[in-house]
């Protein structure tokens, strides 16, 4: 009888132990921090860019003072901006994270349209160079977030549902935030278009 | 009634994601080097391509594949090109020296026409640069002529010529046996530790018999470590296994002839798009 018992406990061990999912975390836990390495290193990448490509439109468009200005001012911003392992256990840095990214985005693509209006510039081989590094860079950033955010979803899949969710309280895995879109006001108004400029 | 409802939203719900799935542009199948769905190649010119690229692989060990396409609507070509990559894994695994040149060919200008998607290995020889300049002045020239083969005939060498200056690991035909070697020992392990456990298992059972405290303990204790143990190694047994034929088989399949499939080479988005 005892001996029974003692099977019947050793398969219900065998079957918690596989459906905690204590090593799926590990698993899932090691893969959004190299999606989010890998977004960071990306981020990095399109900074490290930006000095050569201010230089170069200032070589050519040496006026266009405030569009140049906002994207070193961008720039800095996002580099002073430290990025410590709790940037993604707390949502607040996280979004702050987004935030002085998205700056930069926006200082840089207005850059680059100023930059449409100068022929002599875009004929520059340089910038073409640059401008087609940051193109590729800029998409290496969407697909390093879209692949950051479909390794936070399985985690967080794990660490919410039943009965793994036990197993998050239990080692503290909590939710890891997401990239959202930063600016849905902006995205669901048409532009406006002008042509009489 | 309400049980009905409920079934009628339970069938709507799973039906959902393929209605999701389908607005897409479908990725299609990985049949050989160039693989035209546009047609806008004939049987010959195809033929050709994929004799030079197959003969590229078969020397250097990079994998280069064309898809010709007619759209990648809706989404933008960069998006549909690594959806591709994903699904294809050019390249060495771990080498990740895959390229791929997507012509979409009726894409309308906004979403672009032209892409070089290029692996995460080949890309300190292959810049963005150089691929934008491969696709603005190799082969766009030769597509406003509608010169498709031409265009693509030149992209290629110019690809080729700017993969040989990355100095790669030299191609290497891997041998079945060493794969099979692999997996050989990826399904022993699990056994032999079977047979290692059960004979503890016996072993504890019999023990607390001469034990005067034999509450039963002793068994349960063996069983809860050995138990995890064993699911430990039967999941990273399975995983090894699964990778390791992956990373294989697709090479083996490539030099043997008849069927070509990625070798799971890696993508991180680099690469450049451009218009004719």
């Amino acid at each position: 009888m005892k001996k029974w018992f003692a099977w019947l406990a050793l398969a219900a061990a065998v079957l918690t132990l596989s459906s905690c999912g204590y090593n799926d975390f590990q698993a899932k836990d090691e893969a959004t921090k190299a999606a989010w390495s890998e977004v960071v290193n990306q981020y990095q990448r399109r900074a490290d860019l930006i000095p050569n490509l201010v230089n170069t439109v200032k070589g050519y468009a040496a006026h266009e003072k405030d569009t140049l200005e906002a994207v070193t001012q961008a720039r800095a911003a996002a580099t002073s901006f430290q990025i410590t392992p709790e940037v993604l256990t707390n949502p607040e840095a996280f979004s702050k994270f987004q935030q002085v990214q998205g700056q930069l985005s926006s200082a840089l693509s207005r850059l680059m349209a100023v930059s449409e209006n100068y022929p002599q510039l875009k004929a520059d081989t340089s910038f073409r160079d640059l401008q087609s590094q940051l193109e590729g860079t800029e998409n290496r950033i969407t697909v390093a977030r879209q692949r950051y955010i479909a390794a936070v979803q399985e985690y967080n899949v794990l660490a919410r549902s039943f009965p793994s969710n036990i197993t998050a309280k239990l080692f503290s895995y909590a939710v890891k935030p997401s990239f959202t879109v930063e600016n849905e006001k902006a995205i669901s108004t048409a532009p406006a278009v002008n042509f009489g400029k | 009634m309400p049980f009905f409802r409920f079934f009628l939203a339970l069938l709507l719900a799973s039906l959902l994601p393929q209605v999701g799935a389908q607005t897409f542009a479908a990725i299609p199948p990985l049949s050989s080097h160039v693989v035209d769905q546009a047609h806008m190649l004939d049987e010959q010119q195809r033929h050709t391509l994929d004799q030079v690229l197959s003969e590229y692989e078969a020397r250097s060990g990079s994998q280069i594949a064309i898809l010709l396409v007619s759209s990648t609507a809706p989404e933008v070509i960069e998006q549909y090109s690594i959806r591709v990559a994903e699904a294809w894994k050019l390249g060495r695994k771990g080498i990740d020296d895959g390229v791929i040149l997507l012509v979409a060919k009726d894409n309308n200008k906004a979403l672009r026409r032209l892409r070089i998607e290029a692996g995460r290995g080949v890309q300190g020889s292959l810049t963005d640069a150089k691929s934008k300049r491969i696709l603005e002045d190799v082969i766009a020239p030769h597509f406003r002529q509608n010169d498709y083969y031409g265009g693509l005939a030149a992209g290629i060498s110019a690809l080729t010529s700017v993969l040989d200056e990355e100095h790669l690991p030299a191609a290497q035909k891997k041998s079945a046996a060493a794969i099979d070697n692999d997996g050989w020992l990826n399904v022993v392990a699990p056994v032999i530790f079977l047979i290692v456990f059960f004979a503890v298992v016996m072993y504890a059972r019999r023990g607390p018999r001469n034990n005067l405290n034999s509450n039963g303990w002793g068994n349960h204790a063996t069983g809860v470590i050995l138990g995890s143990v064993l699911s430990e190694l039967s999941r990273s047994g399975s995983s090894g296994r699964s990778s390791g034929s992956f990373g294989g088989g697709g090479f083996g399949g490539g030099n043997a002839g008849g069927g070509f499939s990625g070798g799971g080479g890696g993508f991180d988005g680099g690469g450049a798009s451009g218009n004719w």
